[in-house]
């Protein structure tokens, strides 16, 4: 009984050491890295269309379109699912990942046909970003019109 | 400077994305679900804005920045219109992105093969 537990617990002690252990720093270092040059390019845009004299809501949605085009082009040409390999979130939250989520799913479900394979799951794992967002942000709204918060920005 | 800021704040909110994915048993596709809404939370209580104003891309280009946009629009289209922008304001503020990502996706569909 005994000697079964200890060799249990030895095998244990050699099945932790052989388990590689998930390189947690390096993931976030390179997340860190990858999202903040995703997002510095973004701000390059940013800066093209506030220059060109829109306002910071209009130029952050022609920003958010160049980011999304980037992503699905690089996707097409195989290399956005590299940048996500080495970036994780890194290269998943910024809104070019959104755009990696729609192009993989158009791309994979082709051969299942345009109506029901690209159509149909174009936003299989895009979509619970679109349905959670609208729902919470329609919660958000119901929540100062019941509770008459004062809205803000009035004169925008 | 502004680079600095967008790149230290689209960093810092992709490595605490990572964290989550690393350190809960949410996948990637909850993370991103999850980041909307905290971008919708910090939205409602006027703390995002003021994040967008200082690192610009850097807190408008990560999800977060999707949920900001969903409720600043509503917020805006409540003004405008009245108690409908409840249904219209999100997504006719967000509708550029997701237009074009459906837009863009299925060009890239029609264009290349998947790979492998």
């Amino acid at each position: 009984m005994l000697a079964d537990q200890q060799q249990r617990s030895w095998y244990q002690r050699i099945r932790a050491r052989h388990i590689p252990k998930a390189p947690v720093v390096r993931n976030l270092l390179l997340a860190f890295v990858v999202g903040g040059s995703l997002t510095a390019i973004g701000q390059i845009f940013m800066d093209f269309f506030l220059g060109r004299g829109a306002p910071l809501e209009k130029a952050g949605a022609y920003t958010a379109v160049v980011i999304v085009l980037l992503g699905a082009l690089l996707t097409g040409l195989g290399i956005y699912d590299e940048i996500v390999r080495i970036g994780g979130m890194g290269a998943a939250l910024p809104i070019s990942g959104f755009a990696n989520a729609v192009t993989s799913a158009a791309l994979e479900y082709r051969r299942e046909g345009w109506i029901l394979g690209v159509g149909a799951k174009i936003f299989t794992i895009a979509g619970p970003v679109l349905v959670y967002g609208i729902l919470g942000s329609i919660v958000v709204g119901i929540i100062y019109l019941v509770l008459r918060i004062p809205i803000p920005g009035g004169t925008g | 400077m502004e680079y600095v800021w967008a790149f230290l704040i689209g960093g810092a909110l992709c490595t605490v994305a990572q964290l989550v994915l690393d350190l809960t048993p949410l996948t990637a596709a909850e993370t991103m679900v999850l980041f909307v809404v905290l971008g919708i939370i910090a939205s409602a209580f006027g703390l995002y804005q003021p994040l967008v104003k200082l690192a610009g891309a850097g807190a408008s280009v990560p999800l977060s920045g999707f949920g900001n946009v969903l409720v600043q629009g509503i917020f805006q289209e409540l003004h405008k219109l009245g108690p409908i922008g409840l249904m219209t304001g999100g997504l006719t503020a967000s509708a550029a992105g997701i237009t074009m990502a459906v837009l863009f996706g299925s060009l890239v569909a029609l264009a290349f093969r998947p790979k492998g």
